[in-house]
């Protein structure tokens, strides 16, 4: 026989009934191994039930669409009619608001992954993953991880349409959102997992995450430049996590554009505490620890569930 | 591999629920190689029972060892040996049935070289093959217990737990379960640990544990249990049960309830004494039947009511309490 080790591999269609003989199996200790084939199967699960998924797909599209081309041709006509050669001059604001659509857009779907962790317990799932003799561990890894790639993958598709947005497709830029993106996907799938492991239906997991989800995104900075706030508006921005994962991608995307400093300033003045601006390195550090943190205490919650 | 000790070992375990005591101290044990049936009423702690034995709730007190190992302090050393079919469905339906199999060898490490053999061969023990690159949403209800069971099956289990594994489904898709699950035991020398309330399919089992309220109210062979009843069971159908059952106690002597509607009681070869009790009685009778001892029969001399009317009384709560906390 065949040693196929993926899941959606099959064999050729009409393959021969195997011969009934009894194949015994011992299932082996506990080992570092065996964890990780498990972390694997449980994002390999989350890629598959991605892919099968389409509608999902598509329909993770729409909205990050209609920030775009809706909101961001809407807002961007105001700006000209209004300031005449005003700061909207050369920067389409398509161009301001797509680091924003894509986290945004990274960040539904990321809860969404998360939120799948809710739908195992309603239907049963998640029993069959924790009667398993392996750790809690190797599962709650293995979710972040998932639901990261898949968020990333979704993100894939919105950079496609950087083009619409006046951003150009230089193969590094496109490397470096999907990077960050996965930093912030990550993050945000162990927020999600986390809450998931205490919340047991579906609808109040997700009326919990819209309300912590809008405030997130107004004060991220995906939608308005963050300088010359009023000063509760500024802190509350400060302390918003999603802030430092929208900051490095919108300096991604102005890096590789041709603007003129005082554009720079108004539209990408990065993000700020007192006088000192916070360099992006220390942005990406600041989400990865925090998602490896939520991370963290959600594997405590499951095996505290036992 | 098997140490020819007992497969399950259980010794004054207790589950006590804040101040209900769903399992009150009992004790059993299960030889390899046996098809063992607890059986009795919703809510009688069937479900607990099998949830502490399968490590998935913790003991308020008492031991218990299944395939060899203590189900508290090794746990992992349990759940590698046992596999489970929950009353419940836990399957993936958006995974197609190899795929939920793959899913349950990788999570349980079972060697990669003999995983596609072995998938292979649950797969056309329950009779799926066939099926096997559809999605699991397109099964139907006997289908998807076929699946949970060859994916118990997967990893060779010493001990295979089912918990109510036939619930909900058709009469003709029970019998073909319990026809694989009869297969299955010539096939894998596994212990088979089940909980059940219907009857019919206590029967099939070599030994059952009659389950009440919490405690184990009789443990024997089918047989045993029920030629230990010696009696027939008569039920009537009356114009007045009260005083049908009054007389019965005045003129004969025997205890009666009312169970499924009729006034039901027990006597020595009852076919015998219908005669005497047309003639004796004094109330009209509207229909008689005379049954051999059943399992309901034993059922009914342990506890005093037949298992439907156990099962409506029982309190429903309970049951959601626990598969509350089962859902963990």
């Amino acid at each position: 026989m065949t040693d196929s080790t993926a899941v959606s591999e099959g064999t050729e269609a009409g393959a021969p009934r195997p011969p009934l003989k009894v194949v015994r199996v011992s299932v082996p200790e506990r080992s570092v191994r065996h964890d990780l084939r498990a972390v694997k199967i449980v994002l390999h699960r989350e890629l598959i039930r991605f892919w099968r998924d389409k509608l999902r797909m598509v329909s993770g599209l729409i909205q990050p669409v209609l920030w775009l081309l809706v909101m961001g041709t809407g807002l961007s006509n105001l700006m000209t009619s209004g300031g005449g050669s005003g700061p909207g001059g050369e920067v389409d604001l398509k161009t301001f608001i797509f680091p924003g659509v894509c986290a945004m857009s990274v960040m539904f779907t990321a809860m969404f992954s998360a939120g799948s962790i809710v739908w195992d317990r309603e239907f049963g799932f998640l029993r069959e993953m924790l009667v398993a003799p392996v750790s809690r561990s190797a599962i709650v890894v293995g979710k972040c991880f998932g639901g990261a790639l898949v968020a990333t993958l979704q993100g894939a598709v919105i950079v496609l349409l950087a083009g619409l947005a006046g951003v150009p497709y230089d193969p590094v830029l496109l490397l470096e959102l999907l990077g960050l993106m996965f930093v912030g996907a990550f993050a945000l799938t162990g927020f999600g997992v986390m809450m998931a492991a205490r919340i047991k239906s579906m609808q109040s997991f997700f009326g919990l995450m819209q309300m912590a989800m809008m405030p997130m995104m107004f004060l991220s900075g995906a939608l308005y430049p963050l300088n010359g706030l009023p000063t509760w508006l500024t802190v509350l921005t400060r302390f918003n996590p999603l802030t430092y994962a929208v900051d490095p991608l919108r300096q991604a995307v102005f890096s590789h554009l041709d603007v003129s400093p005082a554009l720079e300033r108004t539209f990408n003045p990065g993000v700020s505490w007192g006088d000192w601006i916070v360099p992006v390195w220390l942005e990406v550090v600041i989400v990865f620890a925090m998602g490896v943190g939520l991370m963290g205490v959600a594997i405590l919650e499951f095996r505290r569930a036992d | 591999m098997p140490d020819g000790g007992p497969a399950v070992e259980v010794d004054g375990l207790v589950k006590r629920f804040g101040d209900v005591e769903a399992v009150r101290g009992i004790e059993f044990s299960v030889a390899a190689g046996e098809i063992f049936g607890f059986l009795g009423p919703n809510g009688a702690g069937k479900s607990t029972t099998i949830n502490m034995l399968c490590t998935l709730l913790r003991p308020t007190s008492g031991r218990a060892r299944v395939a060899g190992h203590d189900v508290v302090s090794e746990r992992d050393d349990v759940r590698r040996r046992i596999g489970l079919v929950f009353q419940d469905p836990t399957l993936d339906g958006y995974l197609s049935g190899e795929q939920n199999l793959r899913f349950h060898a990788e999570l349980y490490g079972v060697p990669r070289s003999v995983t596609a053999d072995r998938i292979a061969q649950v797969l056309e023990m329950v009779g799926l093959w066939d099926r096997r690159r559809d999605r699991v949403q397109t099964y139907s209800g006997g289908m998807k217990r076929r699946l949970e069971i060859a994916r118990g099956l997967l990893h060779s289990p010493r001990v295979l737990f089912l918990d109510e594994p036939t619930v909900g489904l058709d009469p003709q898709t029970r019998a073909s379960i319990w026809d694989y699950i009869r297969q299955l035991k010539e096939a894998e020398e596994i212990t088979i640990f089940m909980t059940t309330h219907y009857m019919d399919e206590a029967e099939y089992c070599d030994r059952i544990a009659i389950m009440d309220s919490g405690g184990i109210v009789a443990l024997d062979t089918p047989e045993a249990l029920k030629a230990g009843v010696g009696k027939d069971r008569v039920q009537i159908r009356t114009a007045d049960d009260e005083a049908a059952i009054v007389a019965l106690k005045d003129g004969f002597g025997l205890e009666a309830t009312v169970a499924e509607g009729a006034v039901t009681f027990s006597v020595a070869s009852g076919e015998a004494f219908v005669p005497r009790l047309f003639a004796e009685l004094g109330v009209p009778i509207v229909s008689v039947s005379v049954s051999r001892p059943s399992l309901d029969d034993v059922f009914m001399s342990f506890t005093g009511s037949t298992i439907r009317d156990a099962e409506a009384s029982a309190s429903d709560w309970m049951r959601m309490a626990m598969r509350g906390r089962g859902g963990r």
